[in-house]
């Protein structure tokens, strides 16, 4: 399922410093029509459906239809992403509905601190085999 | 597909922008692997070493993981390494490096309770919801070494301590790497790379003591199932090329177990996950005729002693293919995974609420990290307590770091590995100074994303290691940086010498666009290589026809054409993937038997033979020659196995 970009809600990203989707996107797909000031997925076929530029598009612009080629038209799986969960609507080709709702983090976004209360290893440690948070510990070998 | 016209670029081949960047250790790649690397190098360096990382997407969301998870498939727990060593050799045909799995299975439990810590929420059994892994928290598990997780945000959350770990100014992202360098006066010297940016007319020159290569597998070698819109919807992430394999060997690193490859068994055209179908929710797969065909063929796996089955009694992943080959060739299809059986006999004794969470499990299991099959259950209105799904084996992937082992040879660790698995520095490839994890490293599978994140902070530890072992070290690239600029600009340069010729730039007898060179790649390879539409059987006369193609193929790649970045992007990967398809036939045409049955055959070598076959097949392109060496290399059981 390509991702598709609805236009009457894309405003190509004007007031961000870069377009949303085109920054995420993992295999360098959307591309921003500079003229119209639109997005939009100039390799759908390439399309991981990965859902990256779905989630992550600020004005809601972007959904994603199955793939033309193997599925039946009318179903969907609509995300809302928030900071510390993602609620799903999936929609059957036959109108009925679920909805699910998932935790995604329990730490609040950009909080991580990767080496608080870590242990800082010194250069002599550089010649065993411990990563840094095993220093001192003996570690199992094959016997 | 049409890229829009007014993305036209190509000019830029006249007036590249070159930034020459000179650094300590260079990470290229930004997905599990090279995220460990980061967290672990950056620490040990503690600011004495420059460390710069190069992604060719954007960190939160780039390599196998960006979707997300909905299982961490490596947690040993209760297991002990020596388990986790059997499991795997049983899984991988009995041709795996004890050493390197051994050292993964004994350093990956610490990492996954570093995740749960930065924010990953790892599922707890009843009563011990409050707990982490860390305090004694038992995980859900779905089998004997998974624990499940709500992992939609798993990269995003690892991704985040990469980089606080390593600082935002040390991370270049939309820079494709396109090629390694060697050193100008050292022979086998890894002295930096090249390559360029997706994002404006400006191309990189890294100079590094120290490289780690980590780009994932390959995907898009074979023709996939899906042709049309559905191309995209590989198993593995579409956008691995085999930028590792390829980039390594053209400097001469040996490589093994190349002629492996993984056929996952999926959910028909979704390629959504099944594990937990088969695991947590107690599901069969069934033939046409509903029959337990696991069951009823058994008897067929006694011919490939003593792979049929682990400890557990689970037969190696290409065998269960290889039964299901047999019923899709013998027209009992289609093959379908009983879901409705499977959710009847589980809620059997649960009440409303607690069937609607399992309801819920199910779906998730797929919205964590494979959308598309979702969006198939619901184009389909499949109901998985109401309907059956359909099962097929997908094209085939090359990767190292899940069910599947291709990749680089490389160092072991110093207390386990054996003196001819060892030269100094553990996960550095026989290249100095190049070093590798996760999809990169061969003959060590089922590492998967905690696996490779461990790995990879063993190769960040052994890279500082190298790069304080090498202060002095001043590399040296020999090639003057508008000559690099020139070949990574060449397919603009293909585009402009010729676009005006004819009336529609995308047709022009001059030169080949980049999707039509992985079009003849993925046919041929399907066709002589043991894709799909021969039921992934091939042999000496159809490989030799291969490599004639591929030759041709070769010849025209230097041909290629690219109006845009996003072209040149793709003419980039595409000629890493036949790099990549090249060793993959060079290793199964050497091998002279069917190792892996259920991913290929050779109809001329069909059976297994362990009397002169249980060995590593490595091979070596000379950098100097251009020439490929292919040799049987011993294989040794450190752990013994049944």
């Amino acid at each position: 399922m390509p991702t598709f970009v609805i236009k009457e809600k894309c405003d190509g990203c004007k007031g961000q410093d870069k377009t949303a989707c085109m920054y995420i996107c993992p295999h360098d797909l959307m591309y921003l029509d500079k003229d119209r000031m639109l997005a939009q997925n100039q390799e759908p076929d390439q399309c991981w459906e990965c859902y990256s530029c779905v989630k992550i598009c600020p004005q809601q612009a972007i959904e994603a239809r199955p793939y033309a080629d193997f599925v039946p038209m009318g179903g969907t799986s609509i995300p809302l992403r928030s900071s510390d969960s993602i609620m799903w609507t999936i929609k059957f080709r036959d109108g009925k509905l679920k909805r699910f709702k998932f935790p995604i983090r329990t730490t609040p976004e950009g909080s991580i601190k990767a080496y608080d209360g870590k242990p800082q290893p010194s250069e002599d440690d550089l010649d065993n085999n411990n990563l840094f948070t095993e220093l001192g510990k003996e570690l199992p070998s094959i016997s | 597909m049409v890229t829009p016209q007014e993305n036209y670029q190509a000019d830029f081949a006249n007036n590249p922008v070159i930034e020459e960047v000179e650094t300590d250790i260079l990470i290229i790649g930004g997905g599990m692997s090279a995220c460990g690397v980061a967290y672990e190098s950056a620490r040990w360096a503690n600011g004495k070493y420059k460390i710069t990382l190069v992604d060719k997407a954007a960190m939160d969301r780039s390599g196998a993981v960006a979707q997300g998870l909905s299982a961490i498939n490596t947690y040993l727990g209760e297991n002990t390494p020596e388990d986790y060593v059997k499991m795997v050799s049983n899984d991988l045909m009995g041709i795996t490096r004890d050493d390197l799995v051994y050292d993964v299975g004994r350093h990956v439990d610490g990492t996954v309770q570093l995740f749960e810590e930065w924010g990953l929420p790892i599922w707890k059994q009843p009563g011990d919801e409050g707990k982490t892994l860390a305090e004694g928290g038992k995980p859900v598990r779905s089998g004997k070494w998974q624990v499940m997780i709500n992992g939609e945000s798993y990269k995003l959350i690892v991704a985040e301590a990469a980089k606080n770990a390593l600082g935002i100014d040390n991370i270049i992202e939309r820079c494709f790497i396109v090629k390694l360098l060697l050193d100008e006066n050292e022979d086998n010297r890894i002295a930096g790379a090249v390559g360029f940016s997706a994002r404006e007319n400006k191309i990189y020159i890294f100079k590094a003591k120290t490289v780690f290569m980590g780009c994932g597998g390959a995907v898009n070698i074979f023709r996939p199932r899906s042709t049309g819109e559905g191309m995209g919807r590989a198993w593995y992430p579409v956008w691995n090329a085999g930028s590792t394999y390829a980039m390594a060997a053209q400097v001469g690193a040996e490589m093994t177990t190349m002629e492996n490859r993984f056929v996952p068994a999926r959910f028909k055209d979704g390629y959504g996950p099944v594990g937990a179908w088969f695991l947590l929710f107690k599901s069969k797969a069934i033939n046409g005729l509903g029959e337990d065909y696991s069951e009823t063929l058994k008897d067929m796996l006694k011919e490939y002693p003593p792979y049929p089955q682990n400890a557990a009694g689970v037969p190696a992943t290409c065998l269960r293919n290889h039964l299901m080959l047999h019923e899709m060739k013998n027209g009992r299809g289609p093959i379908l995974m009983d879901t409705p059986t499977g959710m009847a006999n589980l809620s059997k004794n649960m009440d409303k609420k607690q069937i609607k969470h399992l309801e819920a499990e199910a779906w998730e299991d797929f919205l964590d990290m494979c959308i598309g099959q979702a969006n198939v259950w619901a184009g389909m209105n499949i109901r998985p307590e109401e309907s059956a799904s359909e099962l097929m084996p997908t094209e085939p992937y090359l990767l190292g770091s899940h069910a599947g082992a291709c990749g680089i040879w490389v160092s072991g660790p110093s207390d386990i590995a054996p003196e001819e698995w060892q030269w100094g520095y553990n996960r550095m490839t026989t290249v100095k100074g190049l070093f590798t994890a996760g999809d990169g490293v061969g003959a060590s599978g089922h590492k998967f994303s905690s696996g490779s994140f461990t790995e990879g902070r063993l190769a960040g530890k052994s890279a500082v290691q190298f790069t304080r072992d090498n202060d002095d070290f001043s590399p040296s690239l020999g090639h003057s940086k508008e000559e690099l600029a020139a070949e990574v600009y060449r397919p603009f340069h293909n585009y402009l010498d010729s676009k005006d010729y004819t009336t529609d730039p995308m047709i022009n007898p001059n030169y080949i666009r980049p999707r039509m060179v992985m079009f003849r790649l993925n046919k041929m390879m399907d066709e002589y290589v043991a894709g799909t539409s021969t039921y992934y059987t091939t042999s000496e006369k159809m490989m030799d026809q291969a490599l004639h193609l591929l030759g041709m193929l070769k010849e025209d790649s230097l041909k290629m054409a690219a109006k845009d970045l996003h072209e040149l992007l793709r003419a980039w990967e595409n000629y890493h993937r036949i790099w990549t398809a090249e060793m993959h036939l060079r290793h199964i045409y050497f091998r002279k038997e069917t190792r892996y049955p259920g991913f290929y055959y050779r109809s001329d070598y069909p059976k297994l033979d362990e009397e002169n076959w249980k060995c590593f097949v490595n091979s070596r392109f000379d950098p100097k020659t251009e020439e490929w060496e292919m040799k049987k290399v011993p294989h040794k059981d450190l752990v013994p196995k049944p």
